[in-house]
């Protein structure tokens, strides 16, 4: 597909060029790059009011003495955009409450369809991983086989669950649920709702009515990532109706922006605490904002890469290929080295859509690569001689018949596969020059494309193994 | 039902209502003109309905000119706007494709949650209500619960379901519901599927396999691919509908949700980039809850107006 959203990087590209050479910034400069900042944040959908005095804050401080001497004052701008960001969404990751007397009441609520039955499954399974006892309760009486799904959820994660009798309001089955942790024991109890919108009073009343008989330490908003401007309007209204500590964003492994997280994090001023990243029950993540700033710019999800690619790569073995390549250039051995490793740091497509620009580049150049791909990758590349894996540009018809019929795929998949090599290569380039490929700058905190996947230098950023996966 | 539905509607629109309308009253008080200040209002208005920049500009760039002709003053604003947003999506609805020979094999497609189970259940009840003999197929194999949730709703619609067991290839579903639909004649037959990110590639290639095999258990199945759409979807909807009709072809869109607060703006920057039309509505969680799309209630619906007296979609 085309890329319909461009990155707040290929926007400013023009901006940037004509600013490049010149040593200060007018005010109307500032407001160039401003105005694509804005642009940017709506395609994300960040609110347009929230946008709008997130601007008007950026260009008071871009507009100082101090940007405008800078050196590459465009640039400037965006950092400060990008700090700002960072200051909105906080910097350190929110924990749960934890009652003083345990069981800790976890409440979830939120719209229909935003996620809630599958993630408290999540995190129910998360907290049995931390070493807790945790409780579900089945509190979803509206919609048709909302029970059996937590039910047959709890079982996927060993966690047991409390299911309404015949007779039991959504209440009784959340005080039902509660009274049952102190007979197991269980040290955290997790209430599943049903969804509803925060504009229908007697569901919001219903709500009120659960919170009052469980008394809830933690009332979670489940919130899809790919939510649109009503973010704000769901986020007060769940706010004002019942109270939320902290927010849940699912659907994270989608390629939306989740602007929505901004606007919620600046109306209701509560953390987001949980990213949901997958279907599978075990993809839950603590919600590290400072990477959703660079996402919401659309500048990828870097800091995220950098973390798992630190656990799957071996750096010494990442720096001497960084130094053959640059000498040499990209072989199709160091492809398919590359690409086992990128299959160690998790899905492919969820890894390749945190590199900024290159996931791009790769769906847009139809070099999409699919794991059951990637067999017939290495089928292919087995197949070839050491000098055609070191010099492909020699493979001609003859060769890839050859190779074809040595890996029992087709003439066109390894057509297909020379090509895809070839693009990368040709990105490879770019990257392991220290460019990022829509020449976005680098950012503080925001290595750019050096990182192992693409065989540069050893992350900067080196974060705690604290992941246990 | 009307009046469940009126209110939930009402309740839904209140919010908007006091929000578009309040502040074009308050920006129209006093002028005669269409001010900059009244021309940003109304892009804010649409913005806010997740109308996109595009289109957003695009709408308020024709008011502006129409204002400079002398043809709009401040006081016609925001039934012109109105008017505008129905004309943009004129042609944009058309009923459901028959099979010329029954079945007829309609899909539900869609991101996870965006209202694919609710819809085949409402389908198979508005289609039933036709005379039609209905058929539906629980092709979810992978969602915990998610064909007993079909199940119940199959048996609220009074219509048969085939099923498989958990996990089992969803392609199979597909291949027996529209043989068995052809078996016993009959009319439609309404497939829910798992809900899948459109960015996730095994998952649509999954799709496209179903797609294939109503084609081989039918000449010409399926005959519409429906794009379940979530009203309150952000600027990523126009990216899902793309890939979706990328891979698998879909015929057209529901939007679902359009009870609560969320506008399904959208819609029209899906209708003008992929002329997808609009099939349905979904306006609420019921069986009943189901509206053919009609551009001129979601224009009303959309910028909240109802000075009026626009019922929007609860008029049905
Ligand atoms: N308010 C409202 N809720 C809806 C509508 N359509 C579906 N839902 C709710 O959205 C949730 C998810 O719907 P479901 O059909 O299970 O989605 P699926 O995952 O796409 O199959 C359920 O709670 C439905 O009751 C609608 O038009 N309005
Ligand atoms: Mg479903």
């Amino acid at each position: 597909m085309g890329v319909l959203f461009e990155s707040l990087s290929s926007r400013l590209e023009s901006v940037w060029r004509r600013l490049r050479g010149r040593g200060r910034l007018t005010p109307q400069d500032v407001d160039e790059v401003l105005r694509e900042v804005r642009l940017a944040l709506l395609e994300a959908d960040v609110h347009f009011k929230v946008a709008k005095d997130f601007i008007a804050r950026v260009r008071e401080k871009a507009v100082g003495d101090e940007v405008l001497a800078s050196l590459s004052p465009a640039q400037q701008v965006v950092k400060i955009v990008h700090a700002e960001l960072c200051a909105l969404m906080g910097s350190t990751s929110a924990r749960l409450a934890s009652a003083s007397q345990p069981p800790t009441i976890i409440m979830l609520c939120g719209l229909q369809g935003a996620g809630k039955t599958t993630f408290a499954a999540k995190l129910a399974g998360w907290l049995g991983r931390q070493g807790r006892h945790p409780l579900l309760v089945a509190a979803d009486l509206q919609r048709p086989a909302a029970v059996e799904q937590l039910a047959i959820n709890a079982r996927q994660v060993n966690v047991p669950v409390v299911t309404p009798e015949p007779g039991d309001g959504p209440a009784d089955v959340a005080a039902r649920g509660v009274a049952r942790a102190a007979a197991l024991p269980a040290d955290v109890v997790i209430v599943d709702t049903a969804g509803r919108s925060q504009a229908d009073a007697d569901l919001m009343a219903e709500l009120r009515a659960i919170r009052d008989r469980i008394r809830p330490h933690e009332v979670l908003l489940v919130l899809d990532a790919m939510a649109g401007q009503d973010a704000v309007n769901v986020a007060r209204g769940f706010a004002e109706g019942v109270g939320v500590d902290g927010v849940a964003l699912t659907r994270l492994d989608s390629d939306a922006r989740g602007g929505a997280a901004l606007s919620v994090r600046e109306v209701i001023d509560r953390p987001i605490k949980f990213a949901g990243t997958g279907e599978r029950l075990d993809a839950i993540e603590p919600f590290h904002p400072e990477r959703m700033a660079s996402r919401i710019l659309g500048m990828g999800d870097v800091l995220s890469l950098i973390e798992r690619a630190e656990q799957a790569w071996d750096h010494s073995q990442a720096e001497k290929l960084q130094e053959r390549v640059q000498k040499d250039g990209l072989t199709l051995e160091d492809f398919l080295e590359q690409m086992q490793a990128l299959r160690r740091m998790g899905p492919l497509e969820q890894v390749l859509g945190m590199i900024p620009g290159l996931g791009q580049a790769m769906r847009s150049s139809k070099a999409q690569v699919d794991e059951r791909e990637l067999g017939h990758i290495e089928a292919m590349i087995r197949s070839m001689t050491g000098e055609e894996r070191r010099r492909p540009e020699i493979i001609d018809a003859s060769r890839r018949r050859r190779i074809a019929a040595g890996s029992g795929t087709q003439v066109a998949d390894v057509n297909r596969l020379l090509r895809q090599f070839g693009e990368i290569r040709k990105l490879m380039r770019d990257v392991t020059q220290g460019r990022l490929p829509r020449g976005m700058p680098g950012l503080p905190g925001m290595p750019g494309m050096t990182g192992p996947p693409v065989g540069g230098r050893p992350p900067t950023h080196r974060r705690g193994k604290h992941r246990g996966r | 039902m009307a009046d469940g539905v009126w209110g939930r509607m009402r309740a839904g629109l209140a919010r908007a209502r006091q929000g578009l309308l309040g502040r074009i009253a308050a920006a129209v008080s006093g002028h005669r003109t269409v001010s900059a200040g009244l021309l940003e209002e109304l892009e804010g208005a649409l913005l806010a309905a997740d109308v996109g920049m595009p289109e957003t500009m695009r709408l308020v760039g024709r008011l502006r000119e129409l204002a400079a002709a002398g043809e709009l003053f401040a006081e016609g604003v925001a039934a012109t706007l109105r008017a505008e947003v129905a004309r943009s999506l004129e042609g944009s609805s058309r009923p459901m494709r028959r099979a010329e020979t029954p079945p007829s094999v309609v899909l539900l497609v869609g991101v996870n949650g965006s209202g694919k189970t609710t819809t085949a259940a409402k389908l198979a009840h508005a289609l039933r209500g036709e005379g039609q003999r209905v058929l539906l197929g629980a092709a979810d194999t992978f969602r915990a619960a998610a064909a007993e949730q079909l199940g119940i709703w199959a048996e609220r619609a009074g219509v048969d379901m085939v099923r498989h067991a958990a996990g089992s290839d969803p392609s199979a579903v597909i291949y027996d519901a529209v043989a068995a639909a052809r078996a016993r004649g009959v009319d439609t037959v309404v497939c829910d599927t798992a809900g899948r990110l459109h960015n996730k590639a095994n998952l649509m290639a999954e799709l496209r396999k179903m797609v294939r095999v109503a084609g081989n258990a039918c000449p010409g199945a399926p005959h519409e691919v429906l794009l379940v759409l979530d009203g309150s979807t952000g600027q990523n909807a126009l990216v899902q509908a793309k890939v979706f009709t990328e891979a698998v072809g879909v015929t057209g869109l529901v939007l679902t949700k359009l009870d609560t607060s969320a506008r399904g703006g959208i819609v029209l920057a899906v209708w003008r980039e992929l002329g997808l039309p609009i099939l349905w509505a979904g306006v609420g969680e019921g069986l009943e809850d189901l509206r053919p799309f009609d551009p001129e209630a979601f224009a009303s619906a959309l910028l909240g107006a109802d000075g009026a007296g626009e019922p929007g979609y609860a008029e049905g």
